[in-house]
């Protein structure tokens, strides 16, 4: 593993404004911080697996690199460029050696293409206009991401769910990617095709030096394909670590209660360990001051609900942002 | 259109009888306005010993108060039907489709701008518009259907705009923009493609209501020009003699009709077959 990262996000911020509509009676324009302050790095062809309940950022965050939307504030170095200021004309070559595959296999391809049309998507916007050797590229990933060349005719319709996500990746690795964002990729599939799935991503991963940032809220796949991963909740990362250390000294308590939501597969092991999480997600639109986990963490204290906590290392590799762990340290 | 489409619309017209009628109704009138010059008689021909004449096996429709054919007339004047409304139809589709996409795609200030251009456009009654830009434009086939194509695409904009909000967040158009695709491309060729169900239904509505348009244009003597006729002004013609000759009012007022339920049923069956989950009426 390389020791220079390919990736560096810093300070990496995205509010969208919440207008009118759904605010309640007073209409009064609020501003949603879906990721608010979020830094982490990649290195070249490891795999930084992002996780969190819905509508923590996570999935913001990886459209913000990948710039789908404007970032607000902060960096995204890639290959040691400034993703996050350019416009659409300067982000066009990084556009190539970036990819992403998307959640959903049913709406992630166009249903009026065929799986060669879908393939070479990319190899078009790239300039690559030569009919008869995109064809060969998308025969060749067919194989590669185990279809057959006989799919190549076909519609997405006919194909299941597993299968479309294996198009979607063959689409990905087209233009020959260095970093590659899957954004709940498996989240859709059943689980025996999600191992499938994610063995091949593997597999892909080691032929072609890939970079994953894989996100998702399935703890236990994140941490058979993730080198290192990070916890994320409302907007910010609360924790990040080696995965290995992560699952077996979570250090925040918003980490603890995810892990001990993972069902164990055996009736008579009952997980008592920790306490479940009280109460719901706060709205992110609400201003919390101090710890925002404050409200749902069993141990929280006065201290949390006025100051934020640092982030800070308590092991190599180790982040957490807990005033739990300031105190022992 | 995909083959899955193809096979959803041909499977509609299995079950819906009423849609191979208007396919038959309008084969029969798309090809008499082509073959219109196999007529008999020349339609502008005035022969002032056989007019007011009922239909005969000499001519099939009668004459008119000129004692011109009245089946050519209404060959001919089918030719101008169609075509003004096709044309009339296709620059209403255009602008409509480009104001819907640019509109729904982008958003914010250029949709707000948009919208209430299509809303002010939509206030005014339209053929009160008609009827004054008619009197500043030089009278002809083209004029007509200028006007009525740029005073009719207000509501398929609103259609479009309308799913292209909803197509826009799908994750294959997502795709296309993260993966550098120009916003024309994406438009080009993943949202269009992607609502034309929608554009074909609206494009069928709308050349009937083109029709429409032209005959009441025609009928109160705005439209087309003597000695050329369309359905409408065969209408206007006939007006004086309804109680002589009804026939004068019959058949041309009856093609309209016929046009007009053909394209609103070939619509209906469109609509049908692109959205399964509509009600099968």
């Amino acid at each position: 593993m390389d020791a220079q990262p390919l990736l560096k996000v810093q300070g990496l911020k995205k509010y969208f404004s919440a207008s009118g509509g759904g605010t309640g009676a007073h209409g009064k324009k609020g501003l949603l911080k879906a990721v608010d302050g979020v830094s982490f790095h990649i290195f070249k062809g490891e795999t930084f697996g992002l996780v969190g309940e819905s509508g923590c950022g996570k999935s913001t965050t990886g459209r913000s690199i990948v710039r789908l939307y404007d970032v607000t504030e902060g960096s995204i170095r890639f290959d040691g460029q400034d993703l996050a200021k350019m416009n659409e004309r300067e982000l066009k070559p990084y556009r190539k050696r970036m990819q992403t595959i998307f959640q959903d296999p049913y709406s992630s391809l166009n249903p009026g293409m065929n799986v060669t049309q879908l393939i070479s998507e990319p190899l078009g916007i790239h300039g690559f206009k030569n009919k008869k050797e995109n064809r060969e590229t998308v025969l060749e990933l067919l194989n590669k991401v185990g279809l057959k060349a006989e799919h190549a005719d076909r519609y997405p319709h006919e194909f299941s769910g597993g299968q479309r996500q294996r198009i979607s990746i063959a689409r990905a690795l087209s233009v020959k990617p260095e970093f590659i964002l899957c954004d709940e990729p498996i989240s859709a599939l059943d689980v025996s095709v999600q191992a499938q799935v994610v063995n091949m991503l593997e597999d892909l991963q080691a032929e072609y030096g890939l970079t994953y940032l894989f996100i998702a809220h399935d703890l236990s796949m994140v941490r058979h394909i993730s080198d290192r991963i990070g916890v994320m909740y409302l907007g910010k990362l609360v924790e990040m670590a080696p995965s290995d250390e992560l699952y077996e000294h979570p250090a925040h308590p918003y980490t603890q209660a995810l892990l001990a939501a993972i069902p164990v597969p055996n009736p008579k092991v009952r997980n008592v360990s920790v306490p479940a999480l009280q109460a719901d997600l706060p709205s992110p639109l609400s201003n919390l001051s101090g710890c925002k986990f404050a409200s749902r963490c069993p141990f929280a204290t006065e201290r949390c609900r006025q100051e934020e906590p640092e982030w800070t290392e308590i092991g190599p590799g180790h982040f957490v942002a807990c005033h739990l762990h300031d105190e022992k340290n | 259109m995909n083959s899955l489409r193809w096979r959803a619309m041909v499977g509609q017209f299995k079950h819906q009888k009423t849609g191979v009628a208007a396919l038959i109704v309008l084969a029969v009138f798309i090809l008499a306005a082509i073959f219109a010059f196999l007529a008999p008689y020349d339609p502008n021909r005035i022969v002032v010993m056989d007019r007011l004449q009922g239909p005969s096996s000499a001519h099939w429709f009668g004459t008119d108060d000129y004692g011109r054919d009245y089946f050519a007339r209404a060959l001919y004047g089918g030719r101008v039907s169609l075509s003004v409304g096709f044309l009339s139809m296709m620059i209403s589709v255009a602008l409509g489709t480009a104001v819907g996409t640019v509109s729904g795609y982008f958003g914010g200030k250029i949709d707000n701008i948009l919208m209430r251009l299509v809303d002010v456009l939509m206030s005014i009654p339209s053929f009160f518009l008609m009827l004054i830009l008619n009197a500043y434009l030089r009278p002809g086939i083209g004029t007509i259907v200028f006007i009525i194509g740029i005073l009719s695409w207000m509501s398929i904009s609103r259609i479009v705009r309308a799913e292209t909000l909803s197509v826009k967040q799908r994750e294959y158009v997502l795709y296309a923009k993260v993966s550098g695709q120009s916003t024309f491309g994406i438009i080009m060729k993943h949202i269009i493609p992607s609502i034309m169900p929608t554009i074909i239904v609206s494009a069928s509505m709308n050349i009937a209501s083109s029709i429409l348009m032209e005959s009441s244009l025609s009928f109160l003597g705005l439209g087309i020009k003597q000695p050329n006729s369309s359905w409408g002004s065969m209408l206007n013609d006939a007006q004086g003699f309804i109680s002589d000759a009804p026939y004068m009012a019959i058949f041309p007022g009856l093609f309209i009709l016929l046009t007009v339920l053909s394209f609103n049923f070939l619509g209906d069956i469109f609509r049908v077959a692109f959205e399964p989950k509509a009600s099968k009426r």
